[in-house]
């Protein structure tokens, strides 16, 4: 059957070419971040390197210019780590308690109090940014990476929330009952009855909290500044300075270092990712 | 006993979130209302002055470009990212090889941060050293592609890079709707002599409707925010050629110390999502109270 045939060539044909154009960017940065400056400044972006060289990786980490600082981006990558780390760890175990509170002891006005947390999910966070930069400054953090570790740990509630409610609903309710009956009490179950079947969702928490915590800018430039911002925000005032001649190789290899955390993520636990990001949108 | 205390408990351990939600989001909504609706300028102050920081960003023409900006973007945006997404998700739905692999290459970009994607395609997109000078060099000398630097087209290369960004994601969502669709319905259409084409005009599309509402509140609230691109791929200009309201309101607060007018454009922000959000969400929870 011919005709068949020329459908699957134009098929894989069409799925190829917007694989490739996909790829595209994600070669132009790396092969730019191994050429030398002279080779790009004399032949095409999307060219092999013709000669491989490291050289703008250990720039960018160790002593390109952010601002008038000129030790790197080191700095600024553990920053980003040290504010992820918590934020992650305190938003997800906040967020299985109330997803477990609100599943498993429902009570007047819990479905109530999960909507207006919902709400969270969606808020544009300038329409609360001015407060919180107030509230930070008043409490003395302004400016500091705790303030981002607060602000990311409270605004991700919202999302961990709607992620173990949305799971734990479909955790069959006798299972606590049983326990309750067994003489088992709110925190021994949900020690020992509802984390144990939580592993996946407890991936998919930390996964979609630690992408969208390092991806940040809003936060990080607004509340932060000099040495204590995050990686996003260190990259930016690096493409941005425009002293002398632009040293793209070293951008590129900084834009690499600063995608390869949520990126060496996505390739390893990738079909997590995926489940987070339409956690929201498909239901059942 | 104990599990009276269970149920107890069970609130207890919610209190500090809702407190948390209830000072985070809408206290500190009302607090930026209240901002808005004052003189503040520099530092804030809580008296009112009714509706003139709202007068004051209606008359300011970076506003006004900032909502003409936004306003493009966000259709275009929509309309090529959900167009661009079923047609992927369609493809890829043929029973394909390596479906995996390729679902994984159109989605990664959505791992990454706007920031880094932004600095990637602002170099693609340089004319100097990028696409034009590469078409250029094929020896199509007269070829132009310097939108970034244009204030006319600008905003043009914002909409490529974020399309570019979320397809994945509408892909995605389409994807689990068309699984989602009983098989039997597909083939009993075939047995009725129905052409593929047809199938998916008549029978498959019209079943995808939650997917594609769900898609069109997500990429709109996506819209809406997009902050960090502009500012890593433009910058918001050249000039004020891509500024959008969530650069308009941070250089507002952050920068030009108008707290007042940064604040009513914060509210004029919330106002546009609740519009979209509200009747999604509210369907949403009573979708679920029926099931």
């Amino acid at each position: 059957m011919p005709r068949i045939r020329f459908d699957r060539v134009f098929i894989y044909g069409s799925l190829i070419f917007i694989a490739a154009i996909y790829l595209m960017p994600l070669w132009v940065m790396i092969a730019t971040s191994i050429k030398d400056l002279d080779e790009i400044y004399a032949g095409s972006f999307v060219a092999l390197p013709k000669s491989i060289t490291f050289e703008p990786w250990a720039k960018a980490w160790a002593t390109a210019c952010v601002g008038t600082e000129c030790a790197g981006l080191r700095g600024y990558f553990l920053n980003s780590i040290l504010m992820c780390l918590p934020a992650v760890a305190i938003s997800t175990l906040i967020g299985s308690i109330n997803g477990y509170a609100l599943t498993k002891w429902r009570f007047r006005g819990s479905k109530l109090l999960f909507g207006l947390m919902m709400f969270g999910c969606f808020l544009p966070l300038q329409s609360v940014l001015l407060p919180i930069a107030f509230t930070v400054g008043r409490l003395g953090l302004a400016g500091t990476i705790w303030s981002l570790i607060l602000v990311h740990s409270v605004y991700g509630i919202a999302f961990t929330t709607l992620f173990f409610r949305n799971y734990f609903i479909t955790i069959p309710d006798e299972l606590v009952r049983a326990a309750i009956i067994d003489g088992a009490g709110f925190f021994r179950i949900y020690w020992s009855v509802i984390l144990p079947t939580s592993t996946p969702i407890i991936v998919v928490s930390c996964i979609w909290q630690f992408t969208s915590i390092w991806n940040d800018f809003l936060f990080g430039v607004s509340l932060t500044s000099g040495q204590n911002a995050p990686m996003t925000v260190a990259l930016n005032n690096i493409v941005n300075v425009t002293m002398g001649r632009k040293q793209y190789n070293v951008d590129m290899a900084a834009a690499m270092i600063a995608g390869l955390p949520t990126l060496l993520v996505y390739v390893v636990a990738g079909r997590y990712f995926v489940r987070g990001l339409t956690a929201g949108a498909v239901k059942g | 006993m104990e599990k009276r205390l269970s149920r107890h408990l069970s609130k207890l351990v919610l209190v500090p979130s809702a407190m948390l939600v209830f000072i985070a989001i809408y206290l500190f909504i009302a607090w930026t209302a209240w901002i808005s609706v004052s003189s503040s300028r520099v530092m804030p102050v809580y008296d009112f002055v009714g509706l003139e920081q709202f007068v004051r960003l209606w008359s300011t023409p970076r506003w006004i470009i900032a909502v003409q900006n936004i306003t493009i973007f966000t259709s275009l945006f929509l309309i090529l990212t959900i167009f661009l997404g079923l047609l992927i998700a369609i493809l890829l739905d043929q029973r394909i090889r390596a479906e995996g692999l390729l679902r994984g290459i159109y989605l990664y970009p959505m791992a990454l941060s706007f920031i880094v994607t932004g600095t990637a395609w602002k170099w693609i997109m340089n004319p100097g050293l990028g696409i034009q000078k590469v078409v250029r060099d094929l020896g199509w000398a007269s070829f132009t592609f310097d939108w970034i630097a244009d204030p006319r087209f600008a905003i043009y290369t914002v909409v490529i890079a974020a399309v570019w960004q979320s397809t994945g994601f509408t892909m995605a969502i389409f994807l689990a709707g068309l699984r989602g669709i009983d098989g039997s319905i597909i083939k009993a259409a075939q047995i009725d002599g129905a052409s593929l084409p047809h199938i998916y005009a008549k029978v498959i599309l019209p079943m995808l409707r939650p997917a594609l509402l769900s898609v069109v509140v997500l990429l709109s609230h996506i819209a809406i925010k997009s902050f960090d691109l502009v500012l890593a791929l433009t910058g918001g200009g050249p000039g004020s050629a891509t500024e959008l309201p969530s650069t308009f309101m941070f250089s507002a607060s952050f920068r030009r110390n108008q707290l007042g007018v940064g604040a009513a454009s914060a509210i004029m922000m919330l106002m546009t999502i609740a519009a979209t959000l509200v009747p999604y969400l509210y369907r949403e929870f009573r979708s679920e109270r029926d099931a």
